[in-house]
C-alpha cells in the first residue's frame, strides 16, 4: 500500500472540502475533517496498492492486476448491480464524500461550487439524486437502519456485498442507532460494517459531558457485534486492513471504533467544538491554504 | 349480510400481491399477531421480517430495502405507524421517492378498548401535508384488495389506512380503484356526504334514514385522500346545496380538513359541516364510542338532520 499517495488525496480532498463548505458559507467543517481519512480509506483503499477508479471499474479482485479494494464501486456506472454500499449516517459531513466522488469522477468536480447552493446539485445533507450517494439521510440516527435493510436485502438475494456505514460517536446517543444495532446482530449481518468517527465532540461541546455513549466496545461486544477497534481513524493503512478483517467476519456485524480528532489537519481547529457545525472565515481559509499549500501534489485547485 | 374488515382483507390481499410480486416484502415491528400478516409470513418466510417493537428502524430498514429494489409494505398500528415514524417517512422514504407501502391498522375510535394512545385520529393529517406521499383509506374488503392492487402497481410511497372492525360489503368483485378517483355510492339533490374508510357503512344506514324524511342524498366515498378528486367535490358543491363530510378521525387536517381547503379556493360559498372528532376520546367498545361521539347512524342522522 502506497501510504503517501492516500496522505496526500487526503489532504487534497480535505482542502476541496474546506473549500465547498467556504464557499457554501455553511456547513460542518470540524465534522467533515475528522471523517476524512476514513472515507479515503474506503474508497482509495486497497490491500495492494492505491485504487484509483477516475477513469474505470473499480471491479475488486476480478483482475490480478487491479488492487484489492476496500470497497466495489464503479463512477461510470454508480448503479452497477455488484456494488458494495456506502450510507453516511453522519449526514452532516457529506461535503466530505462529495469531495471523494468527485475527486473519483461520479460527477464534475465544478458542481462542489455550487454545494447548498439553489438550484444546486450538492444538498446539505445527502440525497440520492446525487450520484453515488446511496440513501438519503435526514437527520442522525437514521443511516444505520437504512445500511441494516439493504444488508438484509442483499441477504434476502444471496448476494455477496458489502454495507458499509459511518456514524459519529453522539450520533449514538441517538436510540434509533441501538434499534438497529440489536437488529444486526439478531439478523446475523455479517455484510454490515459499521464505523464509529470518534471525534468526541457534538454541537454542544464534549459528547462525554452532553451525554456520554462510552464504553462503546462494551456496549457493541453486549450486543452481539465484532468490535475492531483502531489506533488512530486518521492511520489510514491501519483502517485498510481493519476493513479486510471486518469483511471476513462471519455470521456477526462488525464495527470499527476509529478514535479521530474533529477538525484534523487544520491546527487551530482540532478538538474545538467551535468548528464542528461551522465553514472557516476567509481569514482562517487564508492560513488552511498556507498549511495544506505544503502539501505535495495538490494541484488542481481553484 | 357478511361483514368483514378491511384488516383482514389487508392479510389475504398481501398473500395475493406475495404471490405475484417476488419483490413485495413485509415488515412488522412486534405486533405481527394483531396485523394478521402470517399467512403472509408462513407463505414467504424469506419475505417475512419481524424486527420487533422499533417502529423508526422499521421504517428505516424498510428504505434500505427500498433502495435495493424490494418493495416493502411497513406494517403497525396506524399510531406508530403514522406518527412514531413520521421523520423517517418525510426524510428517508418520501423525500427520495422510495417504494415503500406504510400500513396503519386498528385506526379511528374502532381501535377501542385500549383507549386514546392507541386510537389514531390524527394519521391522515400526518401523512397527507408529506410530499410525495399518497394516502388511501378503503372502506370495505373489496375496496381494500383493490387499493392494494393499486398499490402494488404504482411506484412510490403511500399510505393505507385500515379499521379493525367488521363491516358489511359496499362494493363487489368487479370494483376498480383509481387514486384520485371518488365514488359516487348513491347519487341525490339536496346534499352530499363525503365519507372516507369503514364509517361509510354507518353512513349508509343513516342516508336510509334521511331519505325517509324526503331529503335526496348523495354520497360520496373519498378513499383516496390524496390525490383527492377535487372535480368530484366541486361538482357536488354544483350540483347539491349543502355539503357534509364524515369520518373517524380529527375534522381538523382530516378528509374535512382536506374539502375545507378545496372549497374554499374554489370559491364555492356552500354550507359545509365536518362530521367527525375534534378532541380525545376515551377507553370502550367501537360502537359504544361511535355512538357517544356521534359516528353510529343515528348520531350522523342527527348532525345532518339539525341542519335542515
Amino acid at each position: 500500500m502506497d501510504k503517501k499517495s492516500l496522505e496526500n488525496i487526503a489532504a487534497k480532498l480535505r482542502l476541496d472540502t474546506l473549500i465547498a463548505i467556504n464557499k457554501a458559507g455553511s456547513g460542518h467543517a470540524g465534522s467533515c475533517m475528522s471523517c476524512m481519512d476514513i472515507l479515503v480509506a474506503l474508497y482509495y483503499g486497497a490491500v495492494n496498492g492505491v485504487s484509483h477508479s477516475r477513469n474505470g471499474l473499480n471491479d475488486g479482485a476480478k483482475n490480478a492486476s487491479r488492487p484489492c479494494v476496500v470497497m466495489k464501486f464503479n463512477p461510470n456506472k454508480p448503479r452497477w448491480d455488484e456494488r458494495d454500499y456506502f450510507v453516511l449516517s453522519k449526514g452532516h459531513a457529506v461535503p466530505a464524500l462529495y469531495a471523494v466522488l468527485a475527486e473519483q469522477g461520479f460527477f464534475d468536480k465544478s458542481e462542489m461550487k455550487y454545494l447548498r447552493q439553489i438550484g444546486g446539485l450538492l444538498q446539505g445533507y445527502p440525497n440520492v439524486k446525487v450520484p453515488g450517494i446511496e440513501a438519503s439521510v435526514g437527520s442522525v440516527g437514521q443511516g444505520v437502519s437504512i445500511a441494516v435493510g439493504l444488508a438484509m436485502a442483499i441477504k434476502a438475494d444471496r448476494e455477496n456485498r458489502n454495507v458499509f456505514v459511518l456514524a459519529g460517536d453522539g450520533e449514538l446517543q441517538e436510540g434509533q442507532c441501538w434499534e438497529a444495532i440489536m437488529a444486526a446482530a439478531h439478523f446475523k449481518l455479517d455484510n454490515l460494517v459499521l464505523i464509529i468517527d470518534q471525534n468526541k465532540l457534538q454541537l454542544d461541546g464534549a459528547c462525554g459531558a452532553v451525554m456520554n455513549v462510552a464504553p462503546l466496545a462494551d456496549k457493541f461486544e453486549a450486543f452481539g457485534w465484532k468490535v475492531i477497534p483502531v489506533v488512530s481513524g486518521h492511520d489510514i493503512e491501519e483502517l485498510v486492513y481493519a476493513f479486510e478483517k471486518a469483511k471476513n467476519v462471519a455470521r456477526q456485524p462488525v464495527v470499527i471504533l476509529a478514535p479521530t480528532i474533529e477538525g484534523k489537519g487544520v491546527p487551530f481547529a482540532e478538538n474545538k467544538p467551535a468548528y464542528h457545525g461551522v465553514p472557516f472565515s476567509d481569514a482562517e481559509m487564508e492560513e488552511v491554504m498556507k498549511k495544506f499549500g505544503e502539501v505535495e501534489e495538490v494541484g488542481e485547485v481553484t | 349480510m357478511e361483514k368483514i374488515s378491511t384488516l383482514m382483507a389487508f392479510s389475504e390481499g398481501l398473500l395475493e400481491m406475495g404471490a405475484k410480486y417476488r419483490n413485495l416484502v413485509v415488515l412488522d415491528a412486534g405486533l405481527a399477531s394483531a396485523m394478521k400478516t402470517s399467512k403472509f409470513a408462513l407463505n414467504f418466510n424469506d419475505r417475512y421480517f419481524n424486527v420487533g417493537m422499533a417502529e423508526n428502524n422499521m421504517v428505516g430498514i424498510a428504505a434500505g430495502m427500498a433502495l435495493k429494489n424490494k418493495s416493502p409494505f411497513v406494517c403497525s398500528f396506524a399510531v406508530f405507524s403514522s406518527g412514531r415514524a413520521w421523520e423517517e417517512i418525510r426524510n428517508c422514504i418520501a423525500y427520495p421517492n422510495l417504494n415503500v407501502k406504510i400500513v396503519g391498522t386498528h385506526a379511528g375510535l374502532m381501535a377501542g378498548k385500549d383507549g386514546v394512545v392507541h386510537q389514531a385520529l390524527e394519521d391522515i393529517a400526518l401523512m397527507r401535508v408529506i410530499p410525495n406521499m399518497k394516502v388511501f383509506c378503503p372502506a370495505d374488503y373489496y375496496e381494500t384488495k383493490a387499493v392494494m392492487k393499486y398499490m402494488c402497481e404504482d411506484f412510490g410511497p403511500s399510505y393505507l389506512r385500515l379499521s379493525k372492525n367488521a363491516v358489511p360489503m359496499v362494493y363487489d368483485d368487479g370494483y376498480k380503484f383509481k387514486a384520485g378517483r371518488g365514488h359516487i355510492v348513491k347519487d341525490g339533490k339536496d346534499a352530499t356526504i363525503f365519507s372516507t374508510g369503514s364509517v361509510l357503512s354507518e353512513v349508509m344506514l343513516a342516508v336510509d334514514m334521511l331519505e325517509k324524511t324526503g331529503l335526496s342524498i348523495r354520497v360520496c366515498n373519498m378513499c383516496s385522500i390524496k390525490p383527492l378528486d377535487t372535480a368530484l367535490v366541486l361538482d357536488s358543491a354544483k350540483t347539491t346545496k349543502r355539503l357534509f363530510s364524515i369520518e373517524d378521525h380529527q375534522i381538523d387536517g382530516g378528509l374535512g380538513g382536506v374539502l375545507a381547503e378545496v372549497l374554499s379556493e374554489a370559491g364555492a360559498g356552500i354550507p359545509f359541516k365536518r362530521i367527525g372528532m375534534n378532541r380525545f376520546a376515551e377507553s370502550g367498545s367501537g360502537y359504544d364510542l361511535y355512538r357517544k361521539y356521534g359516528l353510529d347512524s343515528s348520531g350522523i342522522f342527527k348532525s345532518i338532520k339539525d341542519c335542515y
